[in-house]
Formats: C-alpha cells, structure tokens, sequence
C-alpha cells in the first residue's frame, strides 16, 4: 500500500506533539501539588496510537486505556482542554471530574479512556454493535495493554465480537511489562496475537514501534470491518520505557533493556526516513517540533491560568 | 382489564418500547430461543416479532453483555440487556458499577448511557443462593444508577416503559414468583414515573415500607391486623433510587410508626438507609421504635423448610407491628 506523504507527515507531527506533551507532563508532575493523582505516559509507544488513529475517519470511535494521551491526540482532542483536565481545572475536557486517567472526548469520537485494565474491549464491543446495528461504514478502534488479554473481559469481548462479525480492531499494545511483570511472566503465549485463533479472528502482529506498519495494519483491518470481515486484532509489539507510572522506578526493568527499546524510538524512525527520502528537509522537521513545543507551552499555559471548579460542582453531572 | 403476569407485563412494555423506537433491542441469554417456554416469561415471542438483528442472544458472557449497552447505549441505541439472575450481577458489575454509572460524570456530563439492566430475582424456587441472592442494595449503592424493583404487573410495565426512556442507567429487578400471578394491567399506553413510591394502602396507624414481592406479604398481614383493628399503611417504594423520601416521610408523619419490610438480607440491606432517612428527617414524628423485618444473614437455602424459613412472612411482619403498635404509645 502506498502512504501518501501528508499521511506520513501527519503521522510525524502527531508523534512529536505527544512526545512534547507528555515529556511536559514529566516535569510538571513532579512539582508538589500541580497535578493531582497518577501520571502514566507513553514514552516510546507514540506510534501505536498515532499510526491506528491515521487510518481512522472522523466519525469512527476510539475507546481507550490508562496510558490514553497519545490515543487521544491522534484522535484529534484538543491539547488545551486536555492539559487542563490533567491540571483538574474547570477548563479541562471533563470539567475536573475525570483527570488524566479517564479523559473522555466524544466530540472526536473518542467517549470512554478507562482504567480498569481489560475495561475497554466489552465497551467497543458495544460501539461497533451500535455501527452495525444501524448499517454504518465504521469501525471502532479498541486500545489496551498485554495484561489487559489476561482479563476475562478479553476473551468474552473477542469471542462476542467474532460471533457478530462486528467492525472493532482489537488493538493490542504489547509493551512487554503490565505493572511489574514482564510479559514471559503473565503469559505462556508467545505473541497475543495468537489468542485471535481461539475466537476465528485474524491475528496480526506488528512492529509496534514502526508507526508507518500500525496504519497500514490499522488500514487493512478497517477496510474487512466495513465490508463484512468482522474484527481484528492487531498486536503491536513495543516496549514502555518509562514505569508504569511517574513514581514508578523501574527497579524490574533491565537497564540494557530500556536503552536498546530507547534506540529504537518510532519518532526518528520516521523522521531520519522522511529527511532522506526528502519528504521534510531539516529545518522542516526542527519547524514541526517548535510548533508542537508552542502547542504544548499554550496548553500548559491555559492549564495553569484556568481556574479549580467550585467545590459543590462536584454534585453535578452523576444523573442527565 | 387485561390480567398479566408480571413477566408479561415486561414483555408488553418491550413490544410496545421497541415499536415506538427502532433504537431499542434487547440482548441477553436465552432472551430469543431459551432454555424454558412459557407465555408468562419476559421474552417470550419478541424474536418472532422482531428478528434476531434487534433481540440479541448472546453467548454465557455477562460482563460482554453488559459493556455491549455501555457501548451501545453511548452510541445513541437504547440497550435493554438481561443478566438472568441477581447473583450473576457480580459478573457484569464492573461494567455497570465502574463504567454504567460512571461514565457520565467521567466525561463531565457530556455523554449519557440511556440502558436497562434487567436481573431477575427472588427465593422461593429451591433454586439455591446462587440464583437466589438479592442484591438491589448493592445497586443502590453506586451514585449513577437508578434501581427499579416492582411488585405489581401494571407498575412494572410503567416502569419499565420509564426505564427504557430514562436517560441514565437503570436497573430493573424482577422477582420471578410475580411472573405467575396475573394482575390487572391498563391497555392504553401509560408510564409510571421513576423516583416515585406509591401508597397501595392507606392506614392510620404504622407505616410498612416495602417493595417487589414482599408487597404481597404485607397485604396479607394488614388483612389480619385490620381484623384486630390496626390499620397498616403500605408504602410500595418501587425505586430504591433514586428514593422518594417525601412519601416515606410523609407517611411517618401519618402513622408515628415504621416497620420495613424487605426478602434480602439484614446486615447492610435497604431497610438500613430508610430508617435513616427517618432518623434524619422524620425522627419528632415516631412514637415508637423502627423495626425491620428481612431475610436473615444467610446465604439462601435451597431445602424447601430452610427457604421458607428464609423468606419474611406475615408472622414476622405483624409480630413487628403490634409490638410497636402496643408498646410504642
């Protein structure tokens, strides 16, 4: 298949915009008081979501998981409303109800990030029920984790999706660690993808860290859901080079092992192929990263400047 | 009147929900072919009516089926999903404790899940604990959710009618011993409104709250205390939440006396929040004692003299109320 080079480019700038995003977001949460709760990033993983979410149209659905910024980026959030959110500010996409963990944007189709791990693949199941329930050419794109195929939610999900041929891509990100276990130590599997076989599914794997392969398995995948083929499981394989989360130290993480995946970062991957084949030039690529650094610092900025919600707003929004 | 039992009484408010709004279906195990036959039965015919495009059977996979209306429900469908037993709700509840009832606040008010969670429930069939266990108060205690338990046929039509047009989740809890008792049912279209408990009988001297299947047990002890010249006043609640506490209140005011009246079990049950809210808000009002007449702290028995010990009966509820008819002033 031939990537159009606007795709590709689109593709870099939202790799480089989640990166600066969240290396921000590294910093800031190390200041006392400035972001409440957890902070999980993605750091080295940015192609998954970037490569999936190119391959989507605008009114098909992501639903998503605790390591969500990148997922939500690509999906087209807005990065002021989303900063301010993980700031807990009134701005924030969710008026503070959800923090980082559980940002919701359905005005980009993308309704539901949860953090029960597992959680996502029942509500996609869902989604694309809706999509085939009334004849749309959609599909629903479902993010989770390998620890997530080890829930039960997994395998019902996977099973049900099949039996209705329902246009949901099951879309695996294999970062080799669910919370501290390495992925040889929660599973007996080889690769996830191979569970697809167990509910009469395409199982592909993919270079999770090549973000040009997850569109195109991500385009494949879509093309079957809406024409009938049913769902898909995409495993992309890649590696979390940071913890799980900000506090985490990675003290279970071989140190070689962090530096080999860093070498294998999906951003210069990309932006080294772009420079040589002339699709950028050098100070194009410099240019794209001071306009996502600009992005970032004016999300920050309206983060910061955005006033807490009034405590009893707290009572709103439970019941429509 | 029509006289319907109170699983048909179900099955006519579906008919009706899903020939108003093609976004209504319904999905569930055994909702379309099942494993029992029978006209008193909540499903019974809609697959016939409505295809197997819109009444879904699923695979034994409760948390897909209820994650399937999450989905769907966002989505802009109306799901009425059925987990078969009460007790299976452990299956499905992350999907509806963590993602039903939370979601909406999660996005700040901007989606809404508008599904139905039909469970039944209900002891008196030998069927053991693990069918058998009532579990609205676990329900009713997740912010988010509304929870739905009638104990006549013409209400659970209303109901359920309301439910399926209720912008928020609902859970919606049938005892199985009203499916086989035919009650008058009003033919002509109606809904009755969620959050409002109803006062089957009125009476001057104690107030008896309660509700599904225990509504019965409390009609058959006014019977015999009317003969003895008290007067019970029922309150049928209806929704545990959100709850009426007007006409709780209200009653209180009336009668100066509270006794509830409910099949689960004791420790933790709703009975427990009630007599709360009337501690709270109603306590200058009662001149004796509350009491609560449940289910023991057991698992429910299957032997046919251990169930029956199990469920409350109208012994029990009229040894509560002359006891605080009697000594309580």
């Amino acid at each position: 298949m031939q990537i159009s080079a606007d795709k590709k480019i689109e593709m870099l700038q939202t790799m480089i915009l989640t990166r600066k995003f969240e290396d921000a977001l590294a910093e800031l949460c190390k200041i006392e008081g400035k972001i409440p709760g957890m902070m999980i990033l993605c750091t080295g993983q940015e192609a998954v979501g970037s490569g999936a979410c190119a391959a989507l149209e605008p009114l098909d659905v992501i639903i998503t998981n605790h390591r969500s910024h990148n997922h939500l980026l690509a999906k087209g959030a807005d990065p002021g409303e989303l900063m301010a959110e993980i700031f807990c500010k009134s701005t924030g996409c969710n008026k503070g109800k959800s923090g980082t963990l559980h940002l919701a944007v359905p005005e980009v189709c993308a309704p539901c990030t949860t953090t029960v791990v597992g959680g996502s693949l029942p509500i996609a199941v869902g989604q694309a029920f809706a999509q085939q329930y009334r004849q749309q050419d959609r599909v629903t794109v479902c993010f989770f984790g390998d620890g997530a195929a080890d829930e039960g939610s997994f395998h019902e999900s996977l099973n049900l999706a099949s039996l209705w041929q329902l246009p949901v891509i099951f879309v695996c990100e294999n970062n080799l660690y669910a919370g501290a276990q390495r992925f040889d130590e929660h599973a007996r599997v080889k690769d996830l993808a191979q569970r697809a076989s167990a509910y009469a599914m395409p199982g592909r794997i993919v270079d999770g860290n090549d973000v040009l392969a997850v569109y195109q398995a991500t385009m494949e995948a879509r093309q079957s859901a809406v024409t009938g083929g049913g769902p898909t499981l995409i495993e992309c394989k890649t590696y979390r080079c940071r913890g799980h989360g900000e506090t985490d130290q990675q003290l279970y993480q071989p140190r070689d092992e962090i530096e080999k995946w860093q070498k294998k970062c999906p951003i210069p991957r990309l932006s080294d192929e772009l420079v040589s084949q002339g699709l950028i030039t050098p100070d194009g690529l410099k240019e794209m990263e001071t306009r996502a650094g600009d992005i970032v610092d004016q999300a920050v900025r309206f983060a910061e400047e955005s006033p807490y919600p009034l405590p009893e707003e707290a009572l709103d929004d439970v019941f429509a | 009147m029509q006289k319907l039992g109170l699983g048909q009484a179900v099955n006519q408010a579906l008919r009706e929900e899903m020939r108003r709004d093609p976004r209504v279906f319904i999905a569930g195990e055994g909702v379309g072919v099942g494993i029992h036959n029978s006209p008193m039965l909540p499903t019974d015919g809609l697959v016939e009516e409505f295809g197997p495009g819109r009444v879904k059977d699923t695979p034994v996979s409760e948390a897909a089926i209820a994650g399937l209306a999450v989905g769907a429900a966002e989505a802009g469908l109306r799901p009425v999903v059925e987990i078969m037993f009460n007790p299976f709700f452990t299956l499905a509840s992350d999907m509806i404790v963590n993602h039903a009832a939370k979601l909406r606040y999660l996005s700040g008010g901007k989606s809404s899940f508008p599904l139905v969670v039909r469970m039944k429930s209900g002891a008196g069939f030998g069927a053991g604990c693990q069918h058998s266990h009532n579990l609205e108060a676990w329900a009713a205690h997740c912010p988010g959710l509304k929870v739905v338990m009638p104990s006549t046929p013409a209400d659970a039509k209303g109901l359920l009618k309301s439910a399926i047009r209720d912008e928020n989740p609902v859970v919606f809890i049938e005892n199985m011993g009203l499916y086989f008792t035919p009650g008058p049912v009003p033919q002509e279209e109606y809904l009755t409104p969620i959050g409002k408990a109803d006062i089957k009988r009125q009476g001057r001297d104690v107030t008896v709250v309660t509700w599904s299947s225990m509504l019965w047990v409390a009609f058959g002890a006014a019977e015999k205390l009317a003969g003895q010249g008290i007067e019970m006043e029922i309150v049928d609640l209806r929704t545990l939440t959100p709850l009426d506490k007007e006409t709780i209140l209200a009653s209180v005011k009336k009668t100066g006396r509270l006794v509830v009246l409910h099949e689960a079990t004791r420790t933790g049950g709703f009975a427990g929040e009630i007599a709360a809210v009337v501690m709270e808000d109603g306590f200058p009002s009662l001149k004796a004692p509350f009491r609560r007449v449940t289910g023991p702290d057991i698992p429910v028995p299957a032997s046919p003299p251990l169930e029956r010990f199990y469920i409350p009966d109208e012994e029990q509820l009229i040894a509560a109320v002359k006891e605080i008819v009697e000594t309580g002033g």
